[in-house]
């Protein structure tokens, strides 16, 4: 790998090369290449989708310790939707899930060293959020049609402040899905960096003679405890994520707050 | 700015930039990683992020990885939401919902058992104070014939001994009569001997004269 460069651990490698369109040159055309990160999202869903059908596949009345860790991710996701956007939402819950689980798994292999972070790129983590406000606004229009608007005009504020309010909450509504995806992108990329850098920082010093072995006991201290940090960051993200995405979906179905 | 700071870092004549250029390089040496030239500095430094995209700027901002990304997240995710919305999910709710029916119905068989059981005790108790009912009215029953008979009996024997009483009476006054009858005689025979043997024979008929009107006085 490339020593302690911190930013060598997003970069994106070519495994298949499949490019379309172009003259030919390098960089023209469309790169749609199986790449590392292809890879780690294959591996993401390969995980989940394995361990829950393989868990679940006796369907015993009383389950054993694999089955039950599926049923609890079950029902947390189910009681988040739920309590979310009320058993209207239900709908939605293969979605919540999905991206529950995507993101969670794909946040821990991320942090298995020399594994590449699927969330850690913007692209990936906007697509996923687009894919919920798209949701949110398709399915807001079909149901309520234009009562879906009422989502920019609370109920109780007097007319004339209106004219101030729902452009605020419209404003607020249409920078959802850059907010959703900029926390989580930008919590595992700080975070992954973060960790790069300290433990670049042991490699550094302890090069520097017996001093410096003796004082990369600091950041290697710091190593461990950003460690765990970035496991609960992981969670944490993955976590909001879905909440943030019921919360949002129960403006489709319930536009009138 | 991210190449900026790349870029100095590469012209930092330190060891370890010295084994990154020539490891980024596949072993030839770069001879810019030792000096300032700019163009060996951007050569060394795209180098060192891997080369696929020669752009330089910072991976998760790199639009060339973009269609690739897009590509596979939606295929990747599709798959899953696939897997998920049409194997995994419904399997895990249908074990949820089927334990959840066994639990009922054996809540309400639990729950009838105890009604069950609930009737059982209150039937026994009904019986158990009906026999006793039963038991005391046969008691009373039993007591009151038996005082009865006793009373019946005792009459009986009472009126019984009432007639020889009275009878008994009756027979000692004919008797305290008879024998009453019998004094006069006695007193006349006695006066008479008395007399016959102080002054000789008198009429037997003078003597009872006198003890009449001795016994009246």
């Amino acid at each position: 790998m490339a020593g302690t460069d911190p930013i060598h651990q997003f970069v994106i490698e070519d495994m298949i090369p499949i490019h379309l369109g172009g003259d030919g040159t390098a960089g023209s055309g469309l790169n749609f290449s199986f790449t590392n990160s292809s890879l780690f999202m294959v591996a993401t869903v390969a995980v989940i989708s394995l361990y829950l059908i393989l868990t679940t596949s006796a369907k015993s009345v009383i389950p054993g310790r694999a089955q039950l860790v599926s049923e609890l991710l079950y029902g947390f996701v189910a009681n988040m939707v739920r309590s979310a956007a009320g058993t209207a939402g239900m709908k939605f819950f293969p979605l919540v899930f999905s991206l529950f689980t995507f993101i969670f798994v794909a946040n821990m292999f991320g942090m298995v060293p020399y594994f590449f972070t699927v969330t850690s790129h913007i692209i990936v983590t906007f697509a996923l959020s687009m894919l919920v406000f798209l949701t949110v606004v398709i399915y807001g229009f079909v149901k309520n049609g234009p009562k879906f608007l009422k989502l920019f005009v609370p109920s109780g504020v007097p007319g004339y402040i209106l004219p101030i309010v729902a452009p605020i909450e419209f404003i607020s509504f249409m920078s959802r899905p850059i907010s959703l995806s900029v926390r989580l992108f930008g919590n595992i990329l700080a975070g992954h960096i973060t960790l790069k850098v300290f433990t670049g920082f042991i490699v550094t010093m302890s090069s520097l003679g017996f001093l410096g072995i003796l004082g990369s006991a600091l950041p290697l201290i710091m190593a461990i405890a950003l460690t765990g940090l970035e496991f609960l960051v992981g969670a944490v993200q993955a976590y909001v994520f879905a909440v943030l995405t019921c919360m949002y979906l129960n403006d489709a179905i319930h536009p009138s707050h | 700015m991210v190449t900026q700071v790349y870029a100095q870092e590469a012209t930092t004549p330190t060891e370890e930039n010295l084994d990154h250029a020539v490891d980024a390089t596949h072993g030839e040496p770069v001879p810019g990683a030792t000096g300032h030239d700019p163009t060996a500095d951007t050569h060394a430094t795209t180098q060192a992020h891997g080369g696929e995209h020669d752009s330089g700027v910072f991976p998760p901002f790199d639009p060339a990885t973009f269609p690739s990304q897009l590509l596979w997240l939606a295929i990747t995710f599709g798959v899953l939401y696939l897997l998920m919305s049409k194997v995994a999910l419904p399997r895990i709710g249908n074990i949820l919902e089927n334990r959840k029916a066994i639990v009922d119905a054996d809540l309400a068989a639990a729950d009838a058992s105890r009604q069950k059981t609930d009737a059982a005790i209150a039937a026994y108790e009904s019986a158990l104070a009906n026999a006793r009912a039963k038991a005391q009215g046969i008691a009373n029953e039993t007591r009151e014939t038996i005082q009865a008979d006793l009373a019946a009996k005792r009459g009986a024997v009472e009126a019984d001994l009432a007639a020889k009483v009275s009878e008994a009476e009756a027979r000692i006054a004919s008797t305290k009569r008879d024998a009453l009858t019998h004094v006069d005689e006695i007193a006349v025979e006695t006066a008479q001997t008395v007399v016959a043997q102080i002054i000789g024979d008198v009429p037997a008929d003078s003597v009872r004269a006198a003890v009449a009107k001795a016994s009246k006085e």
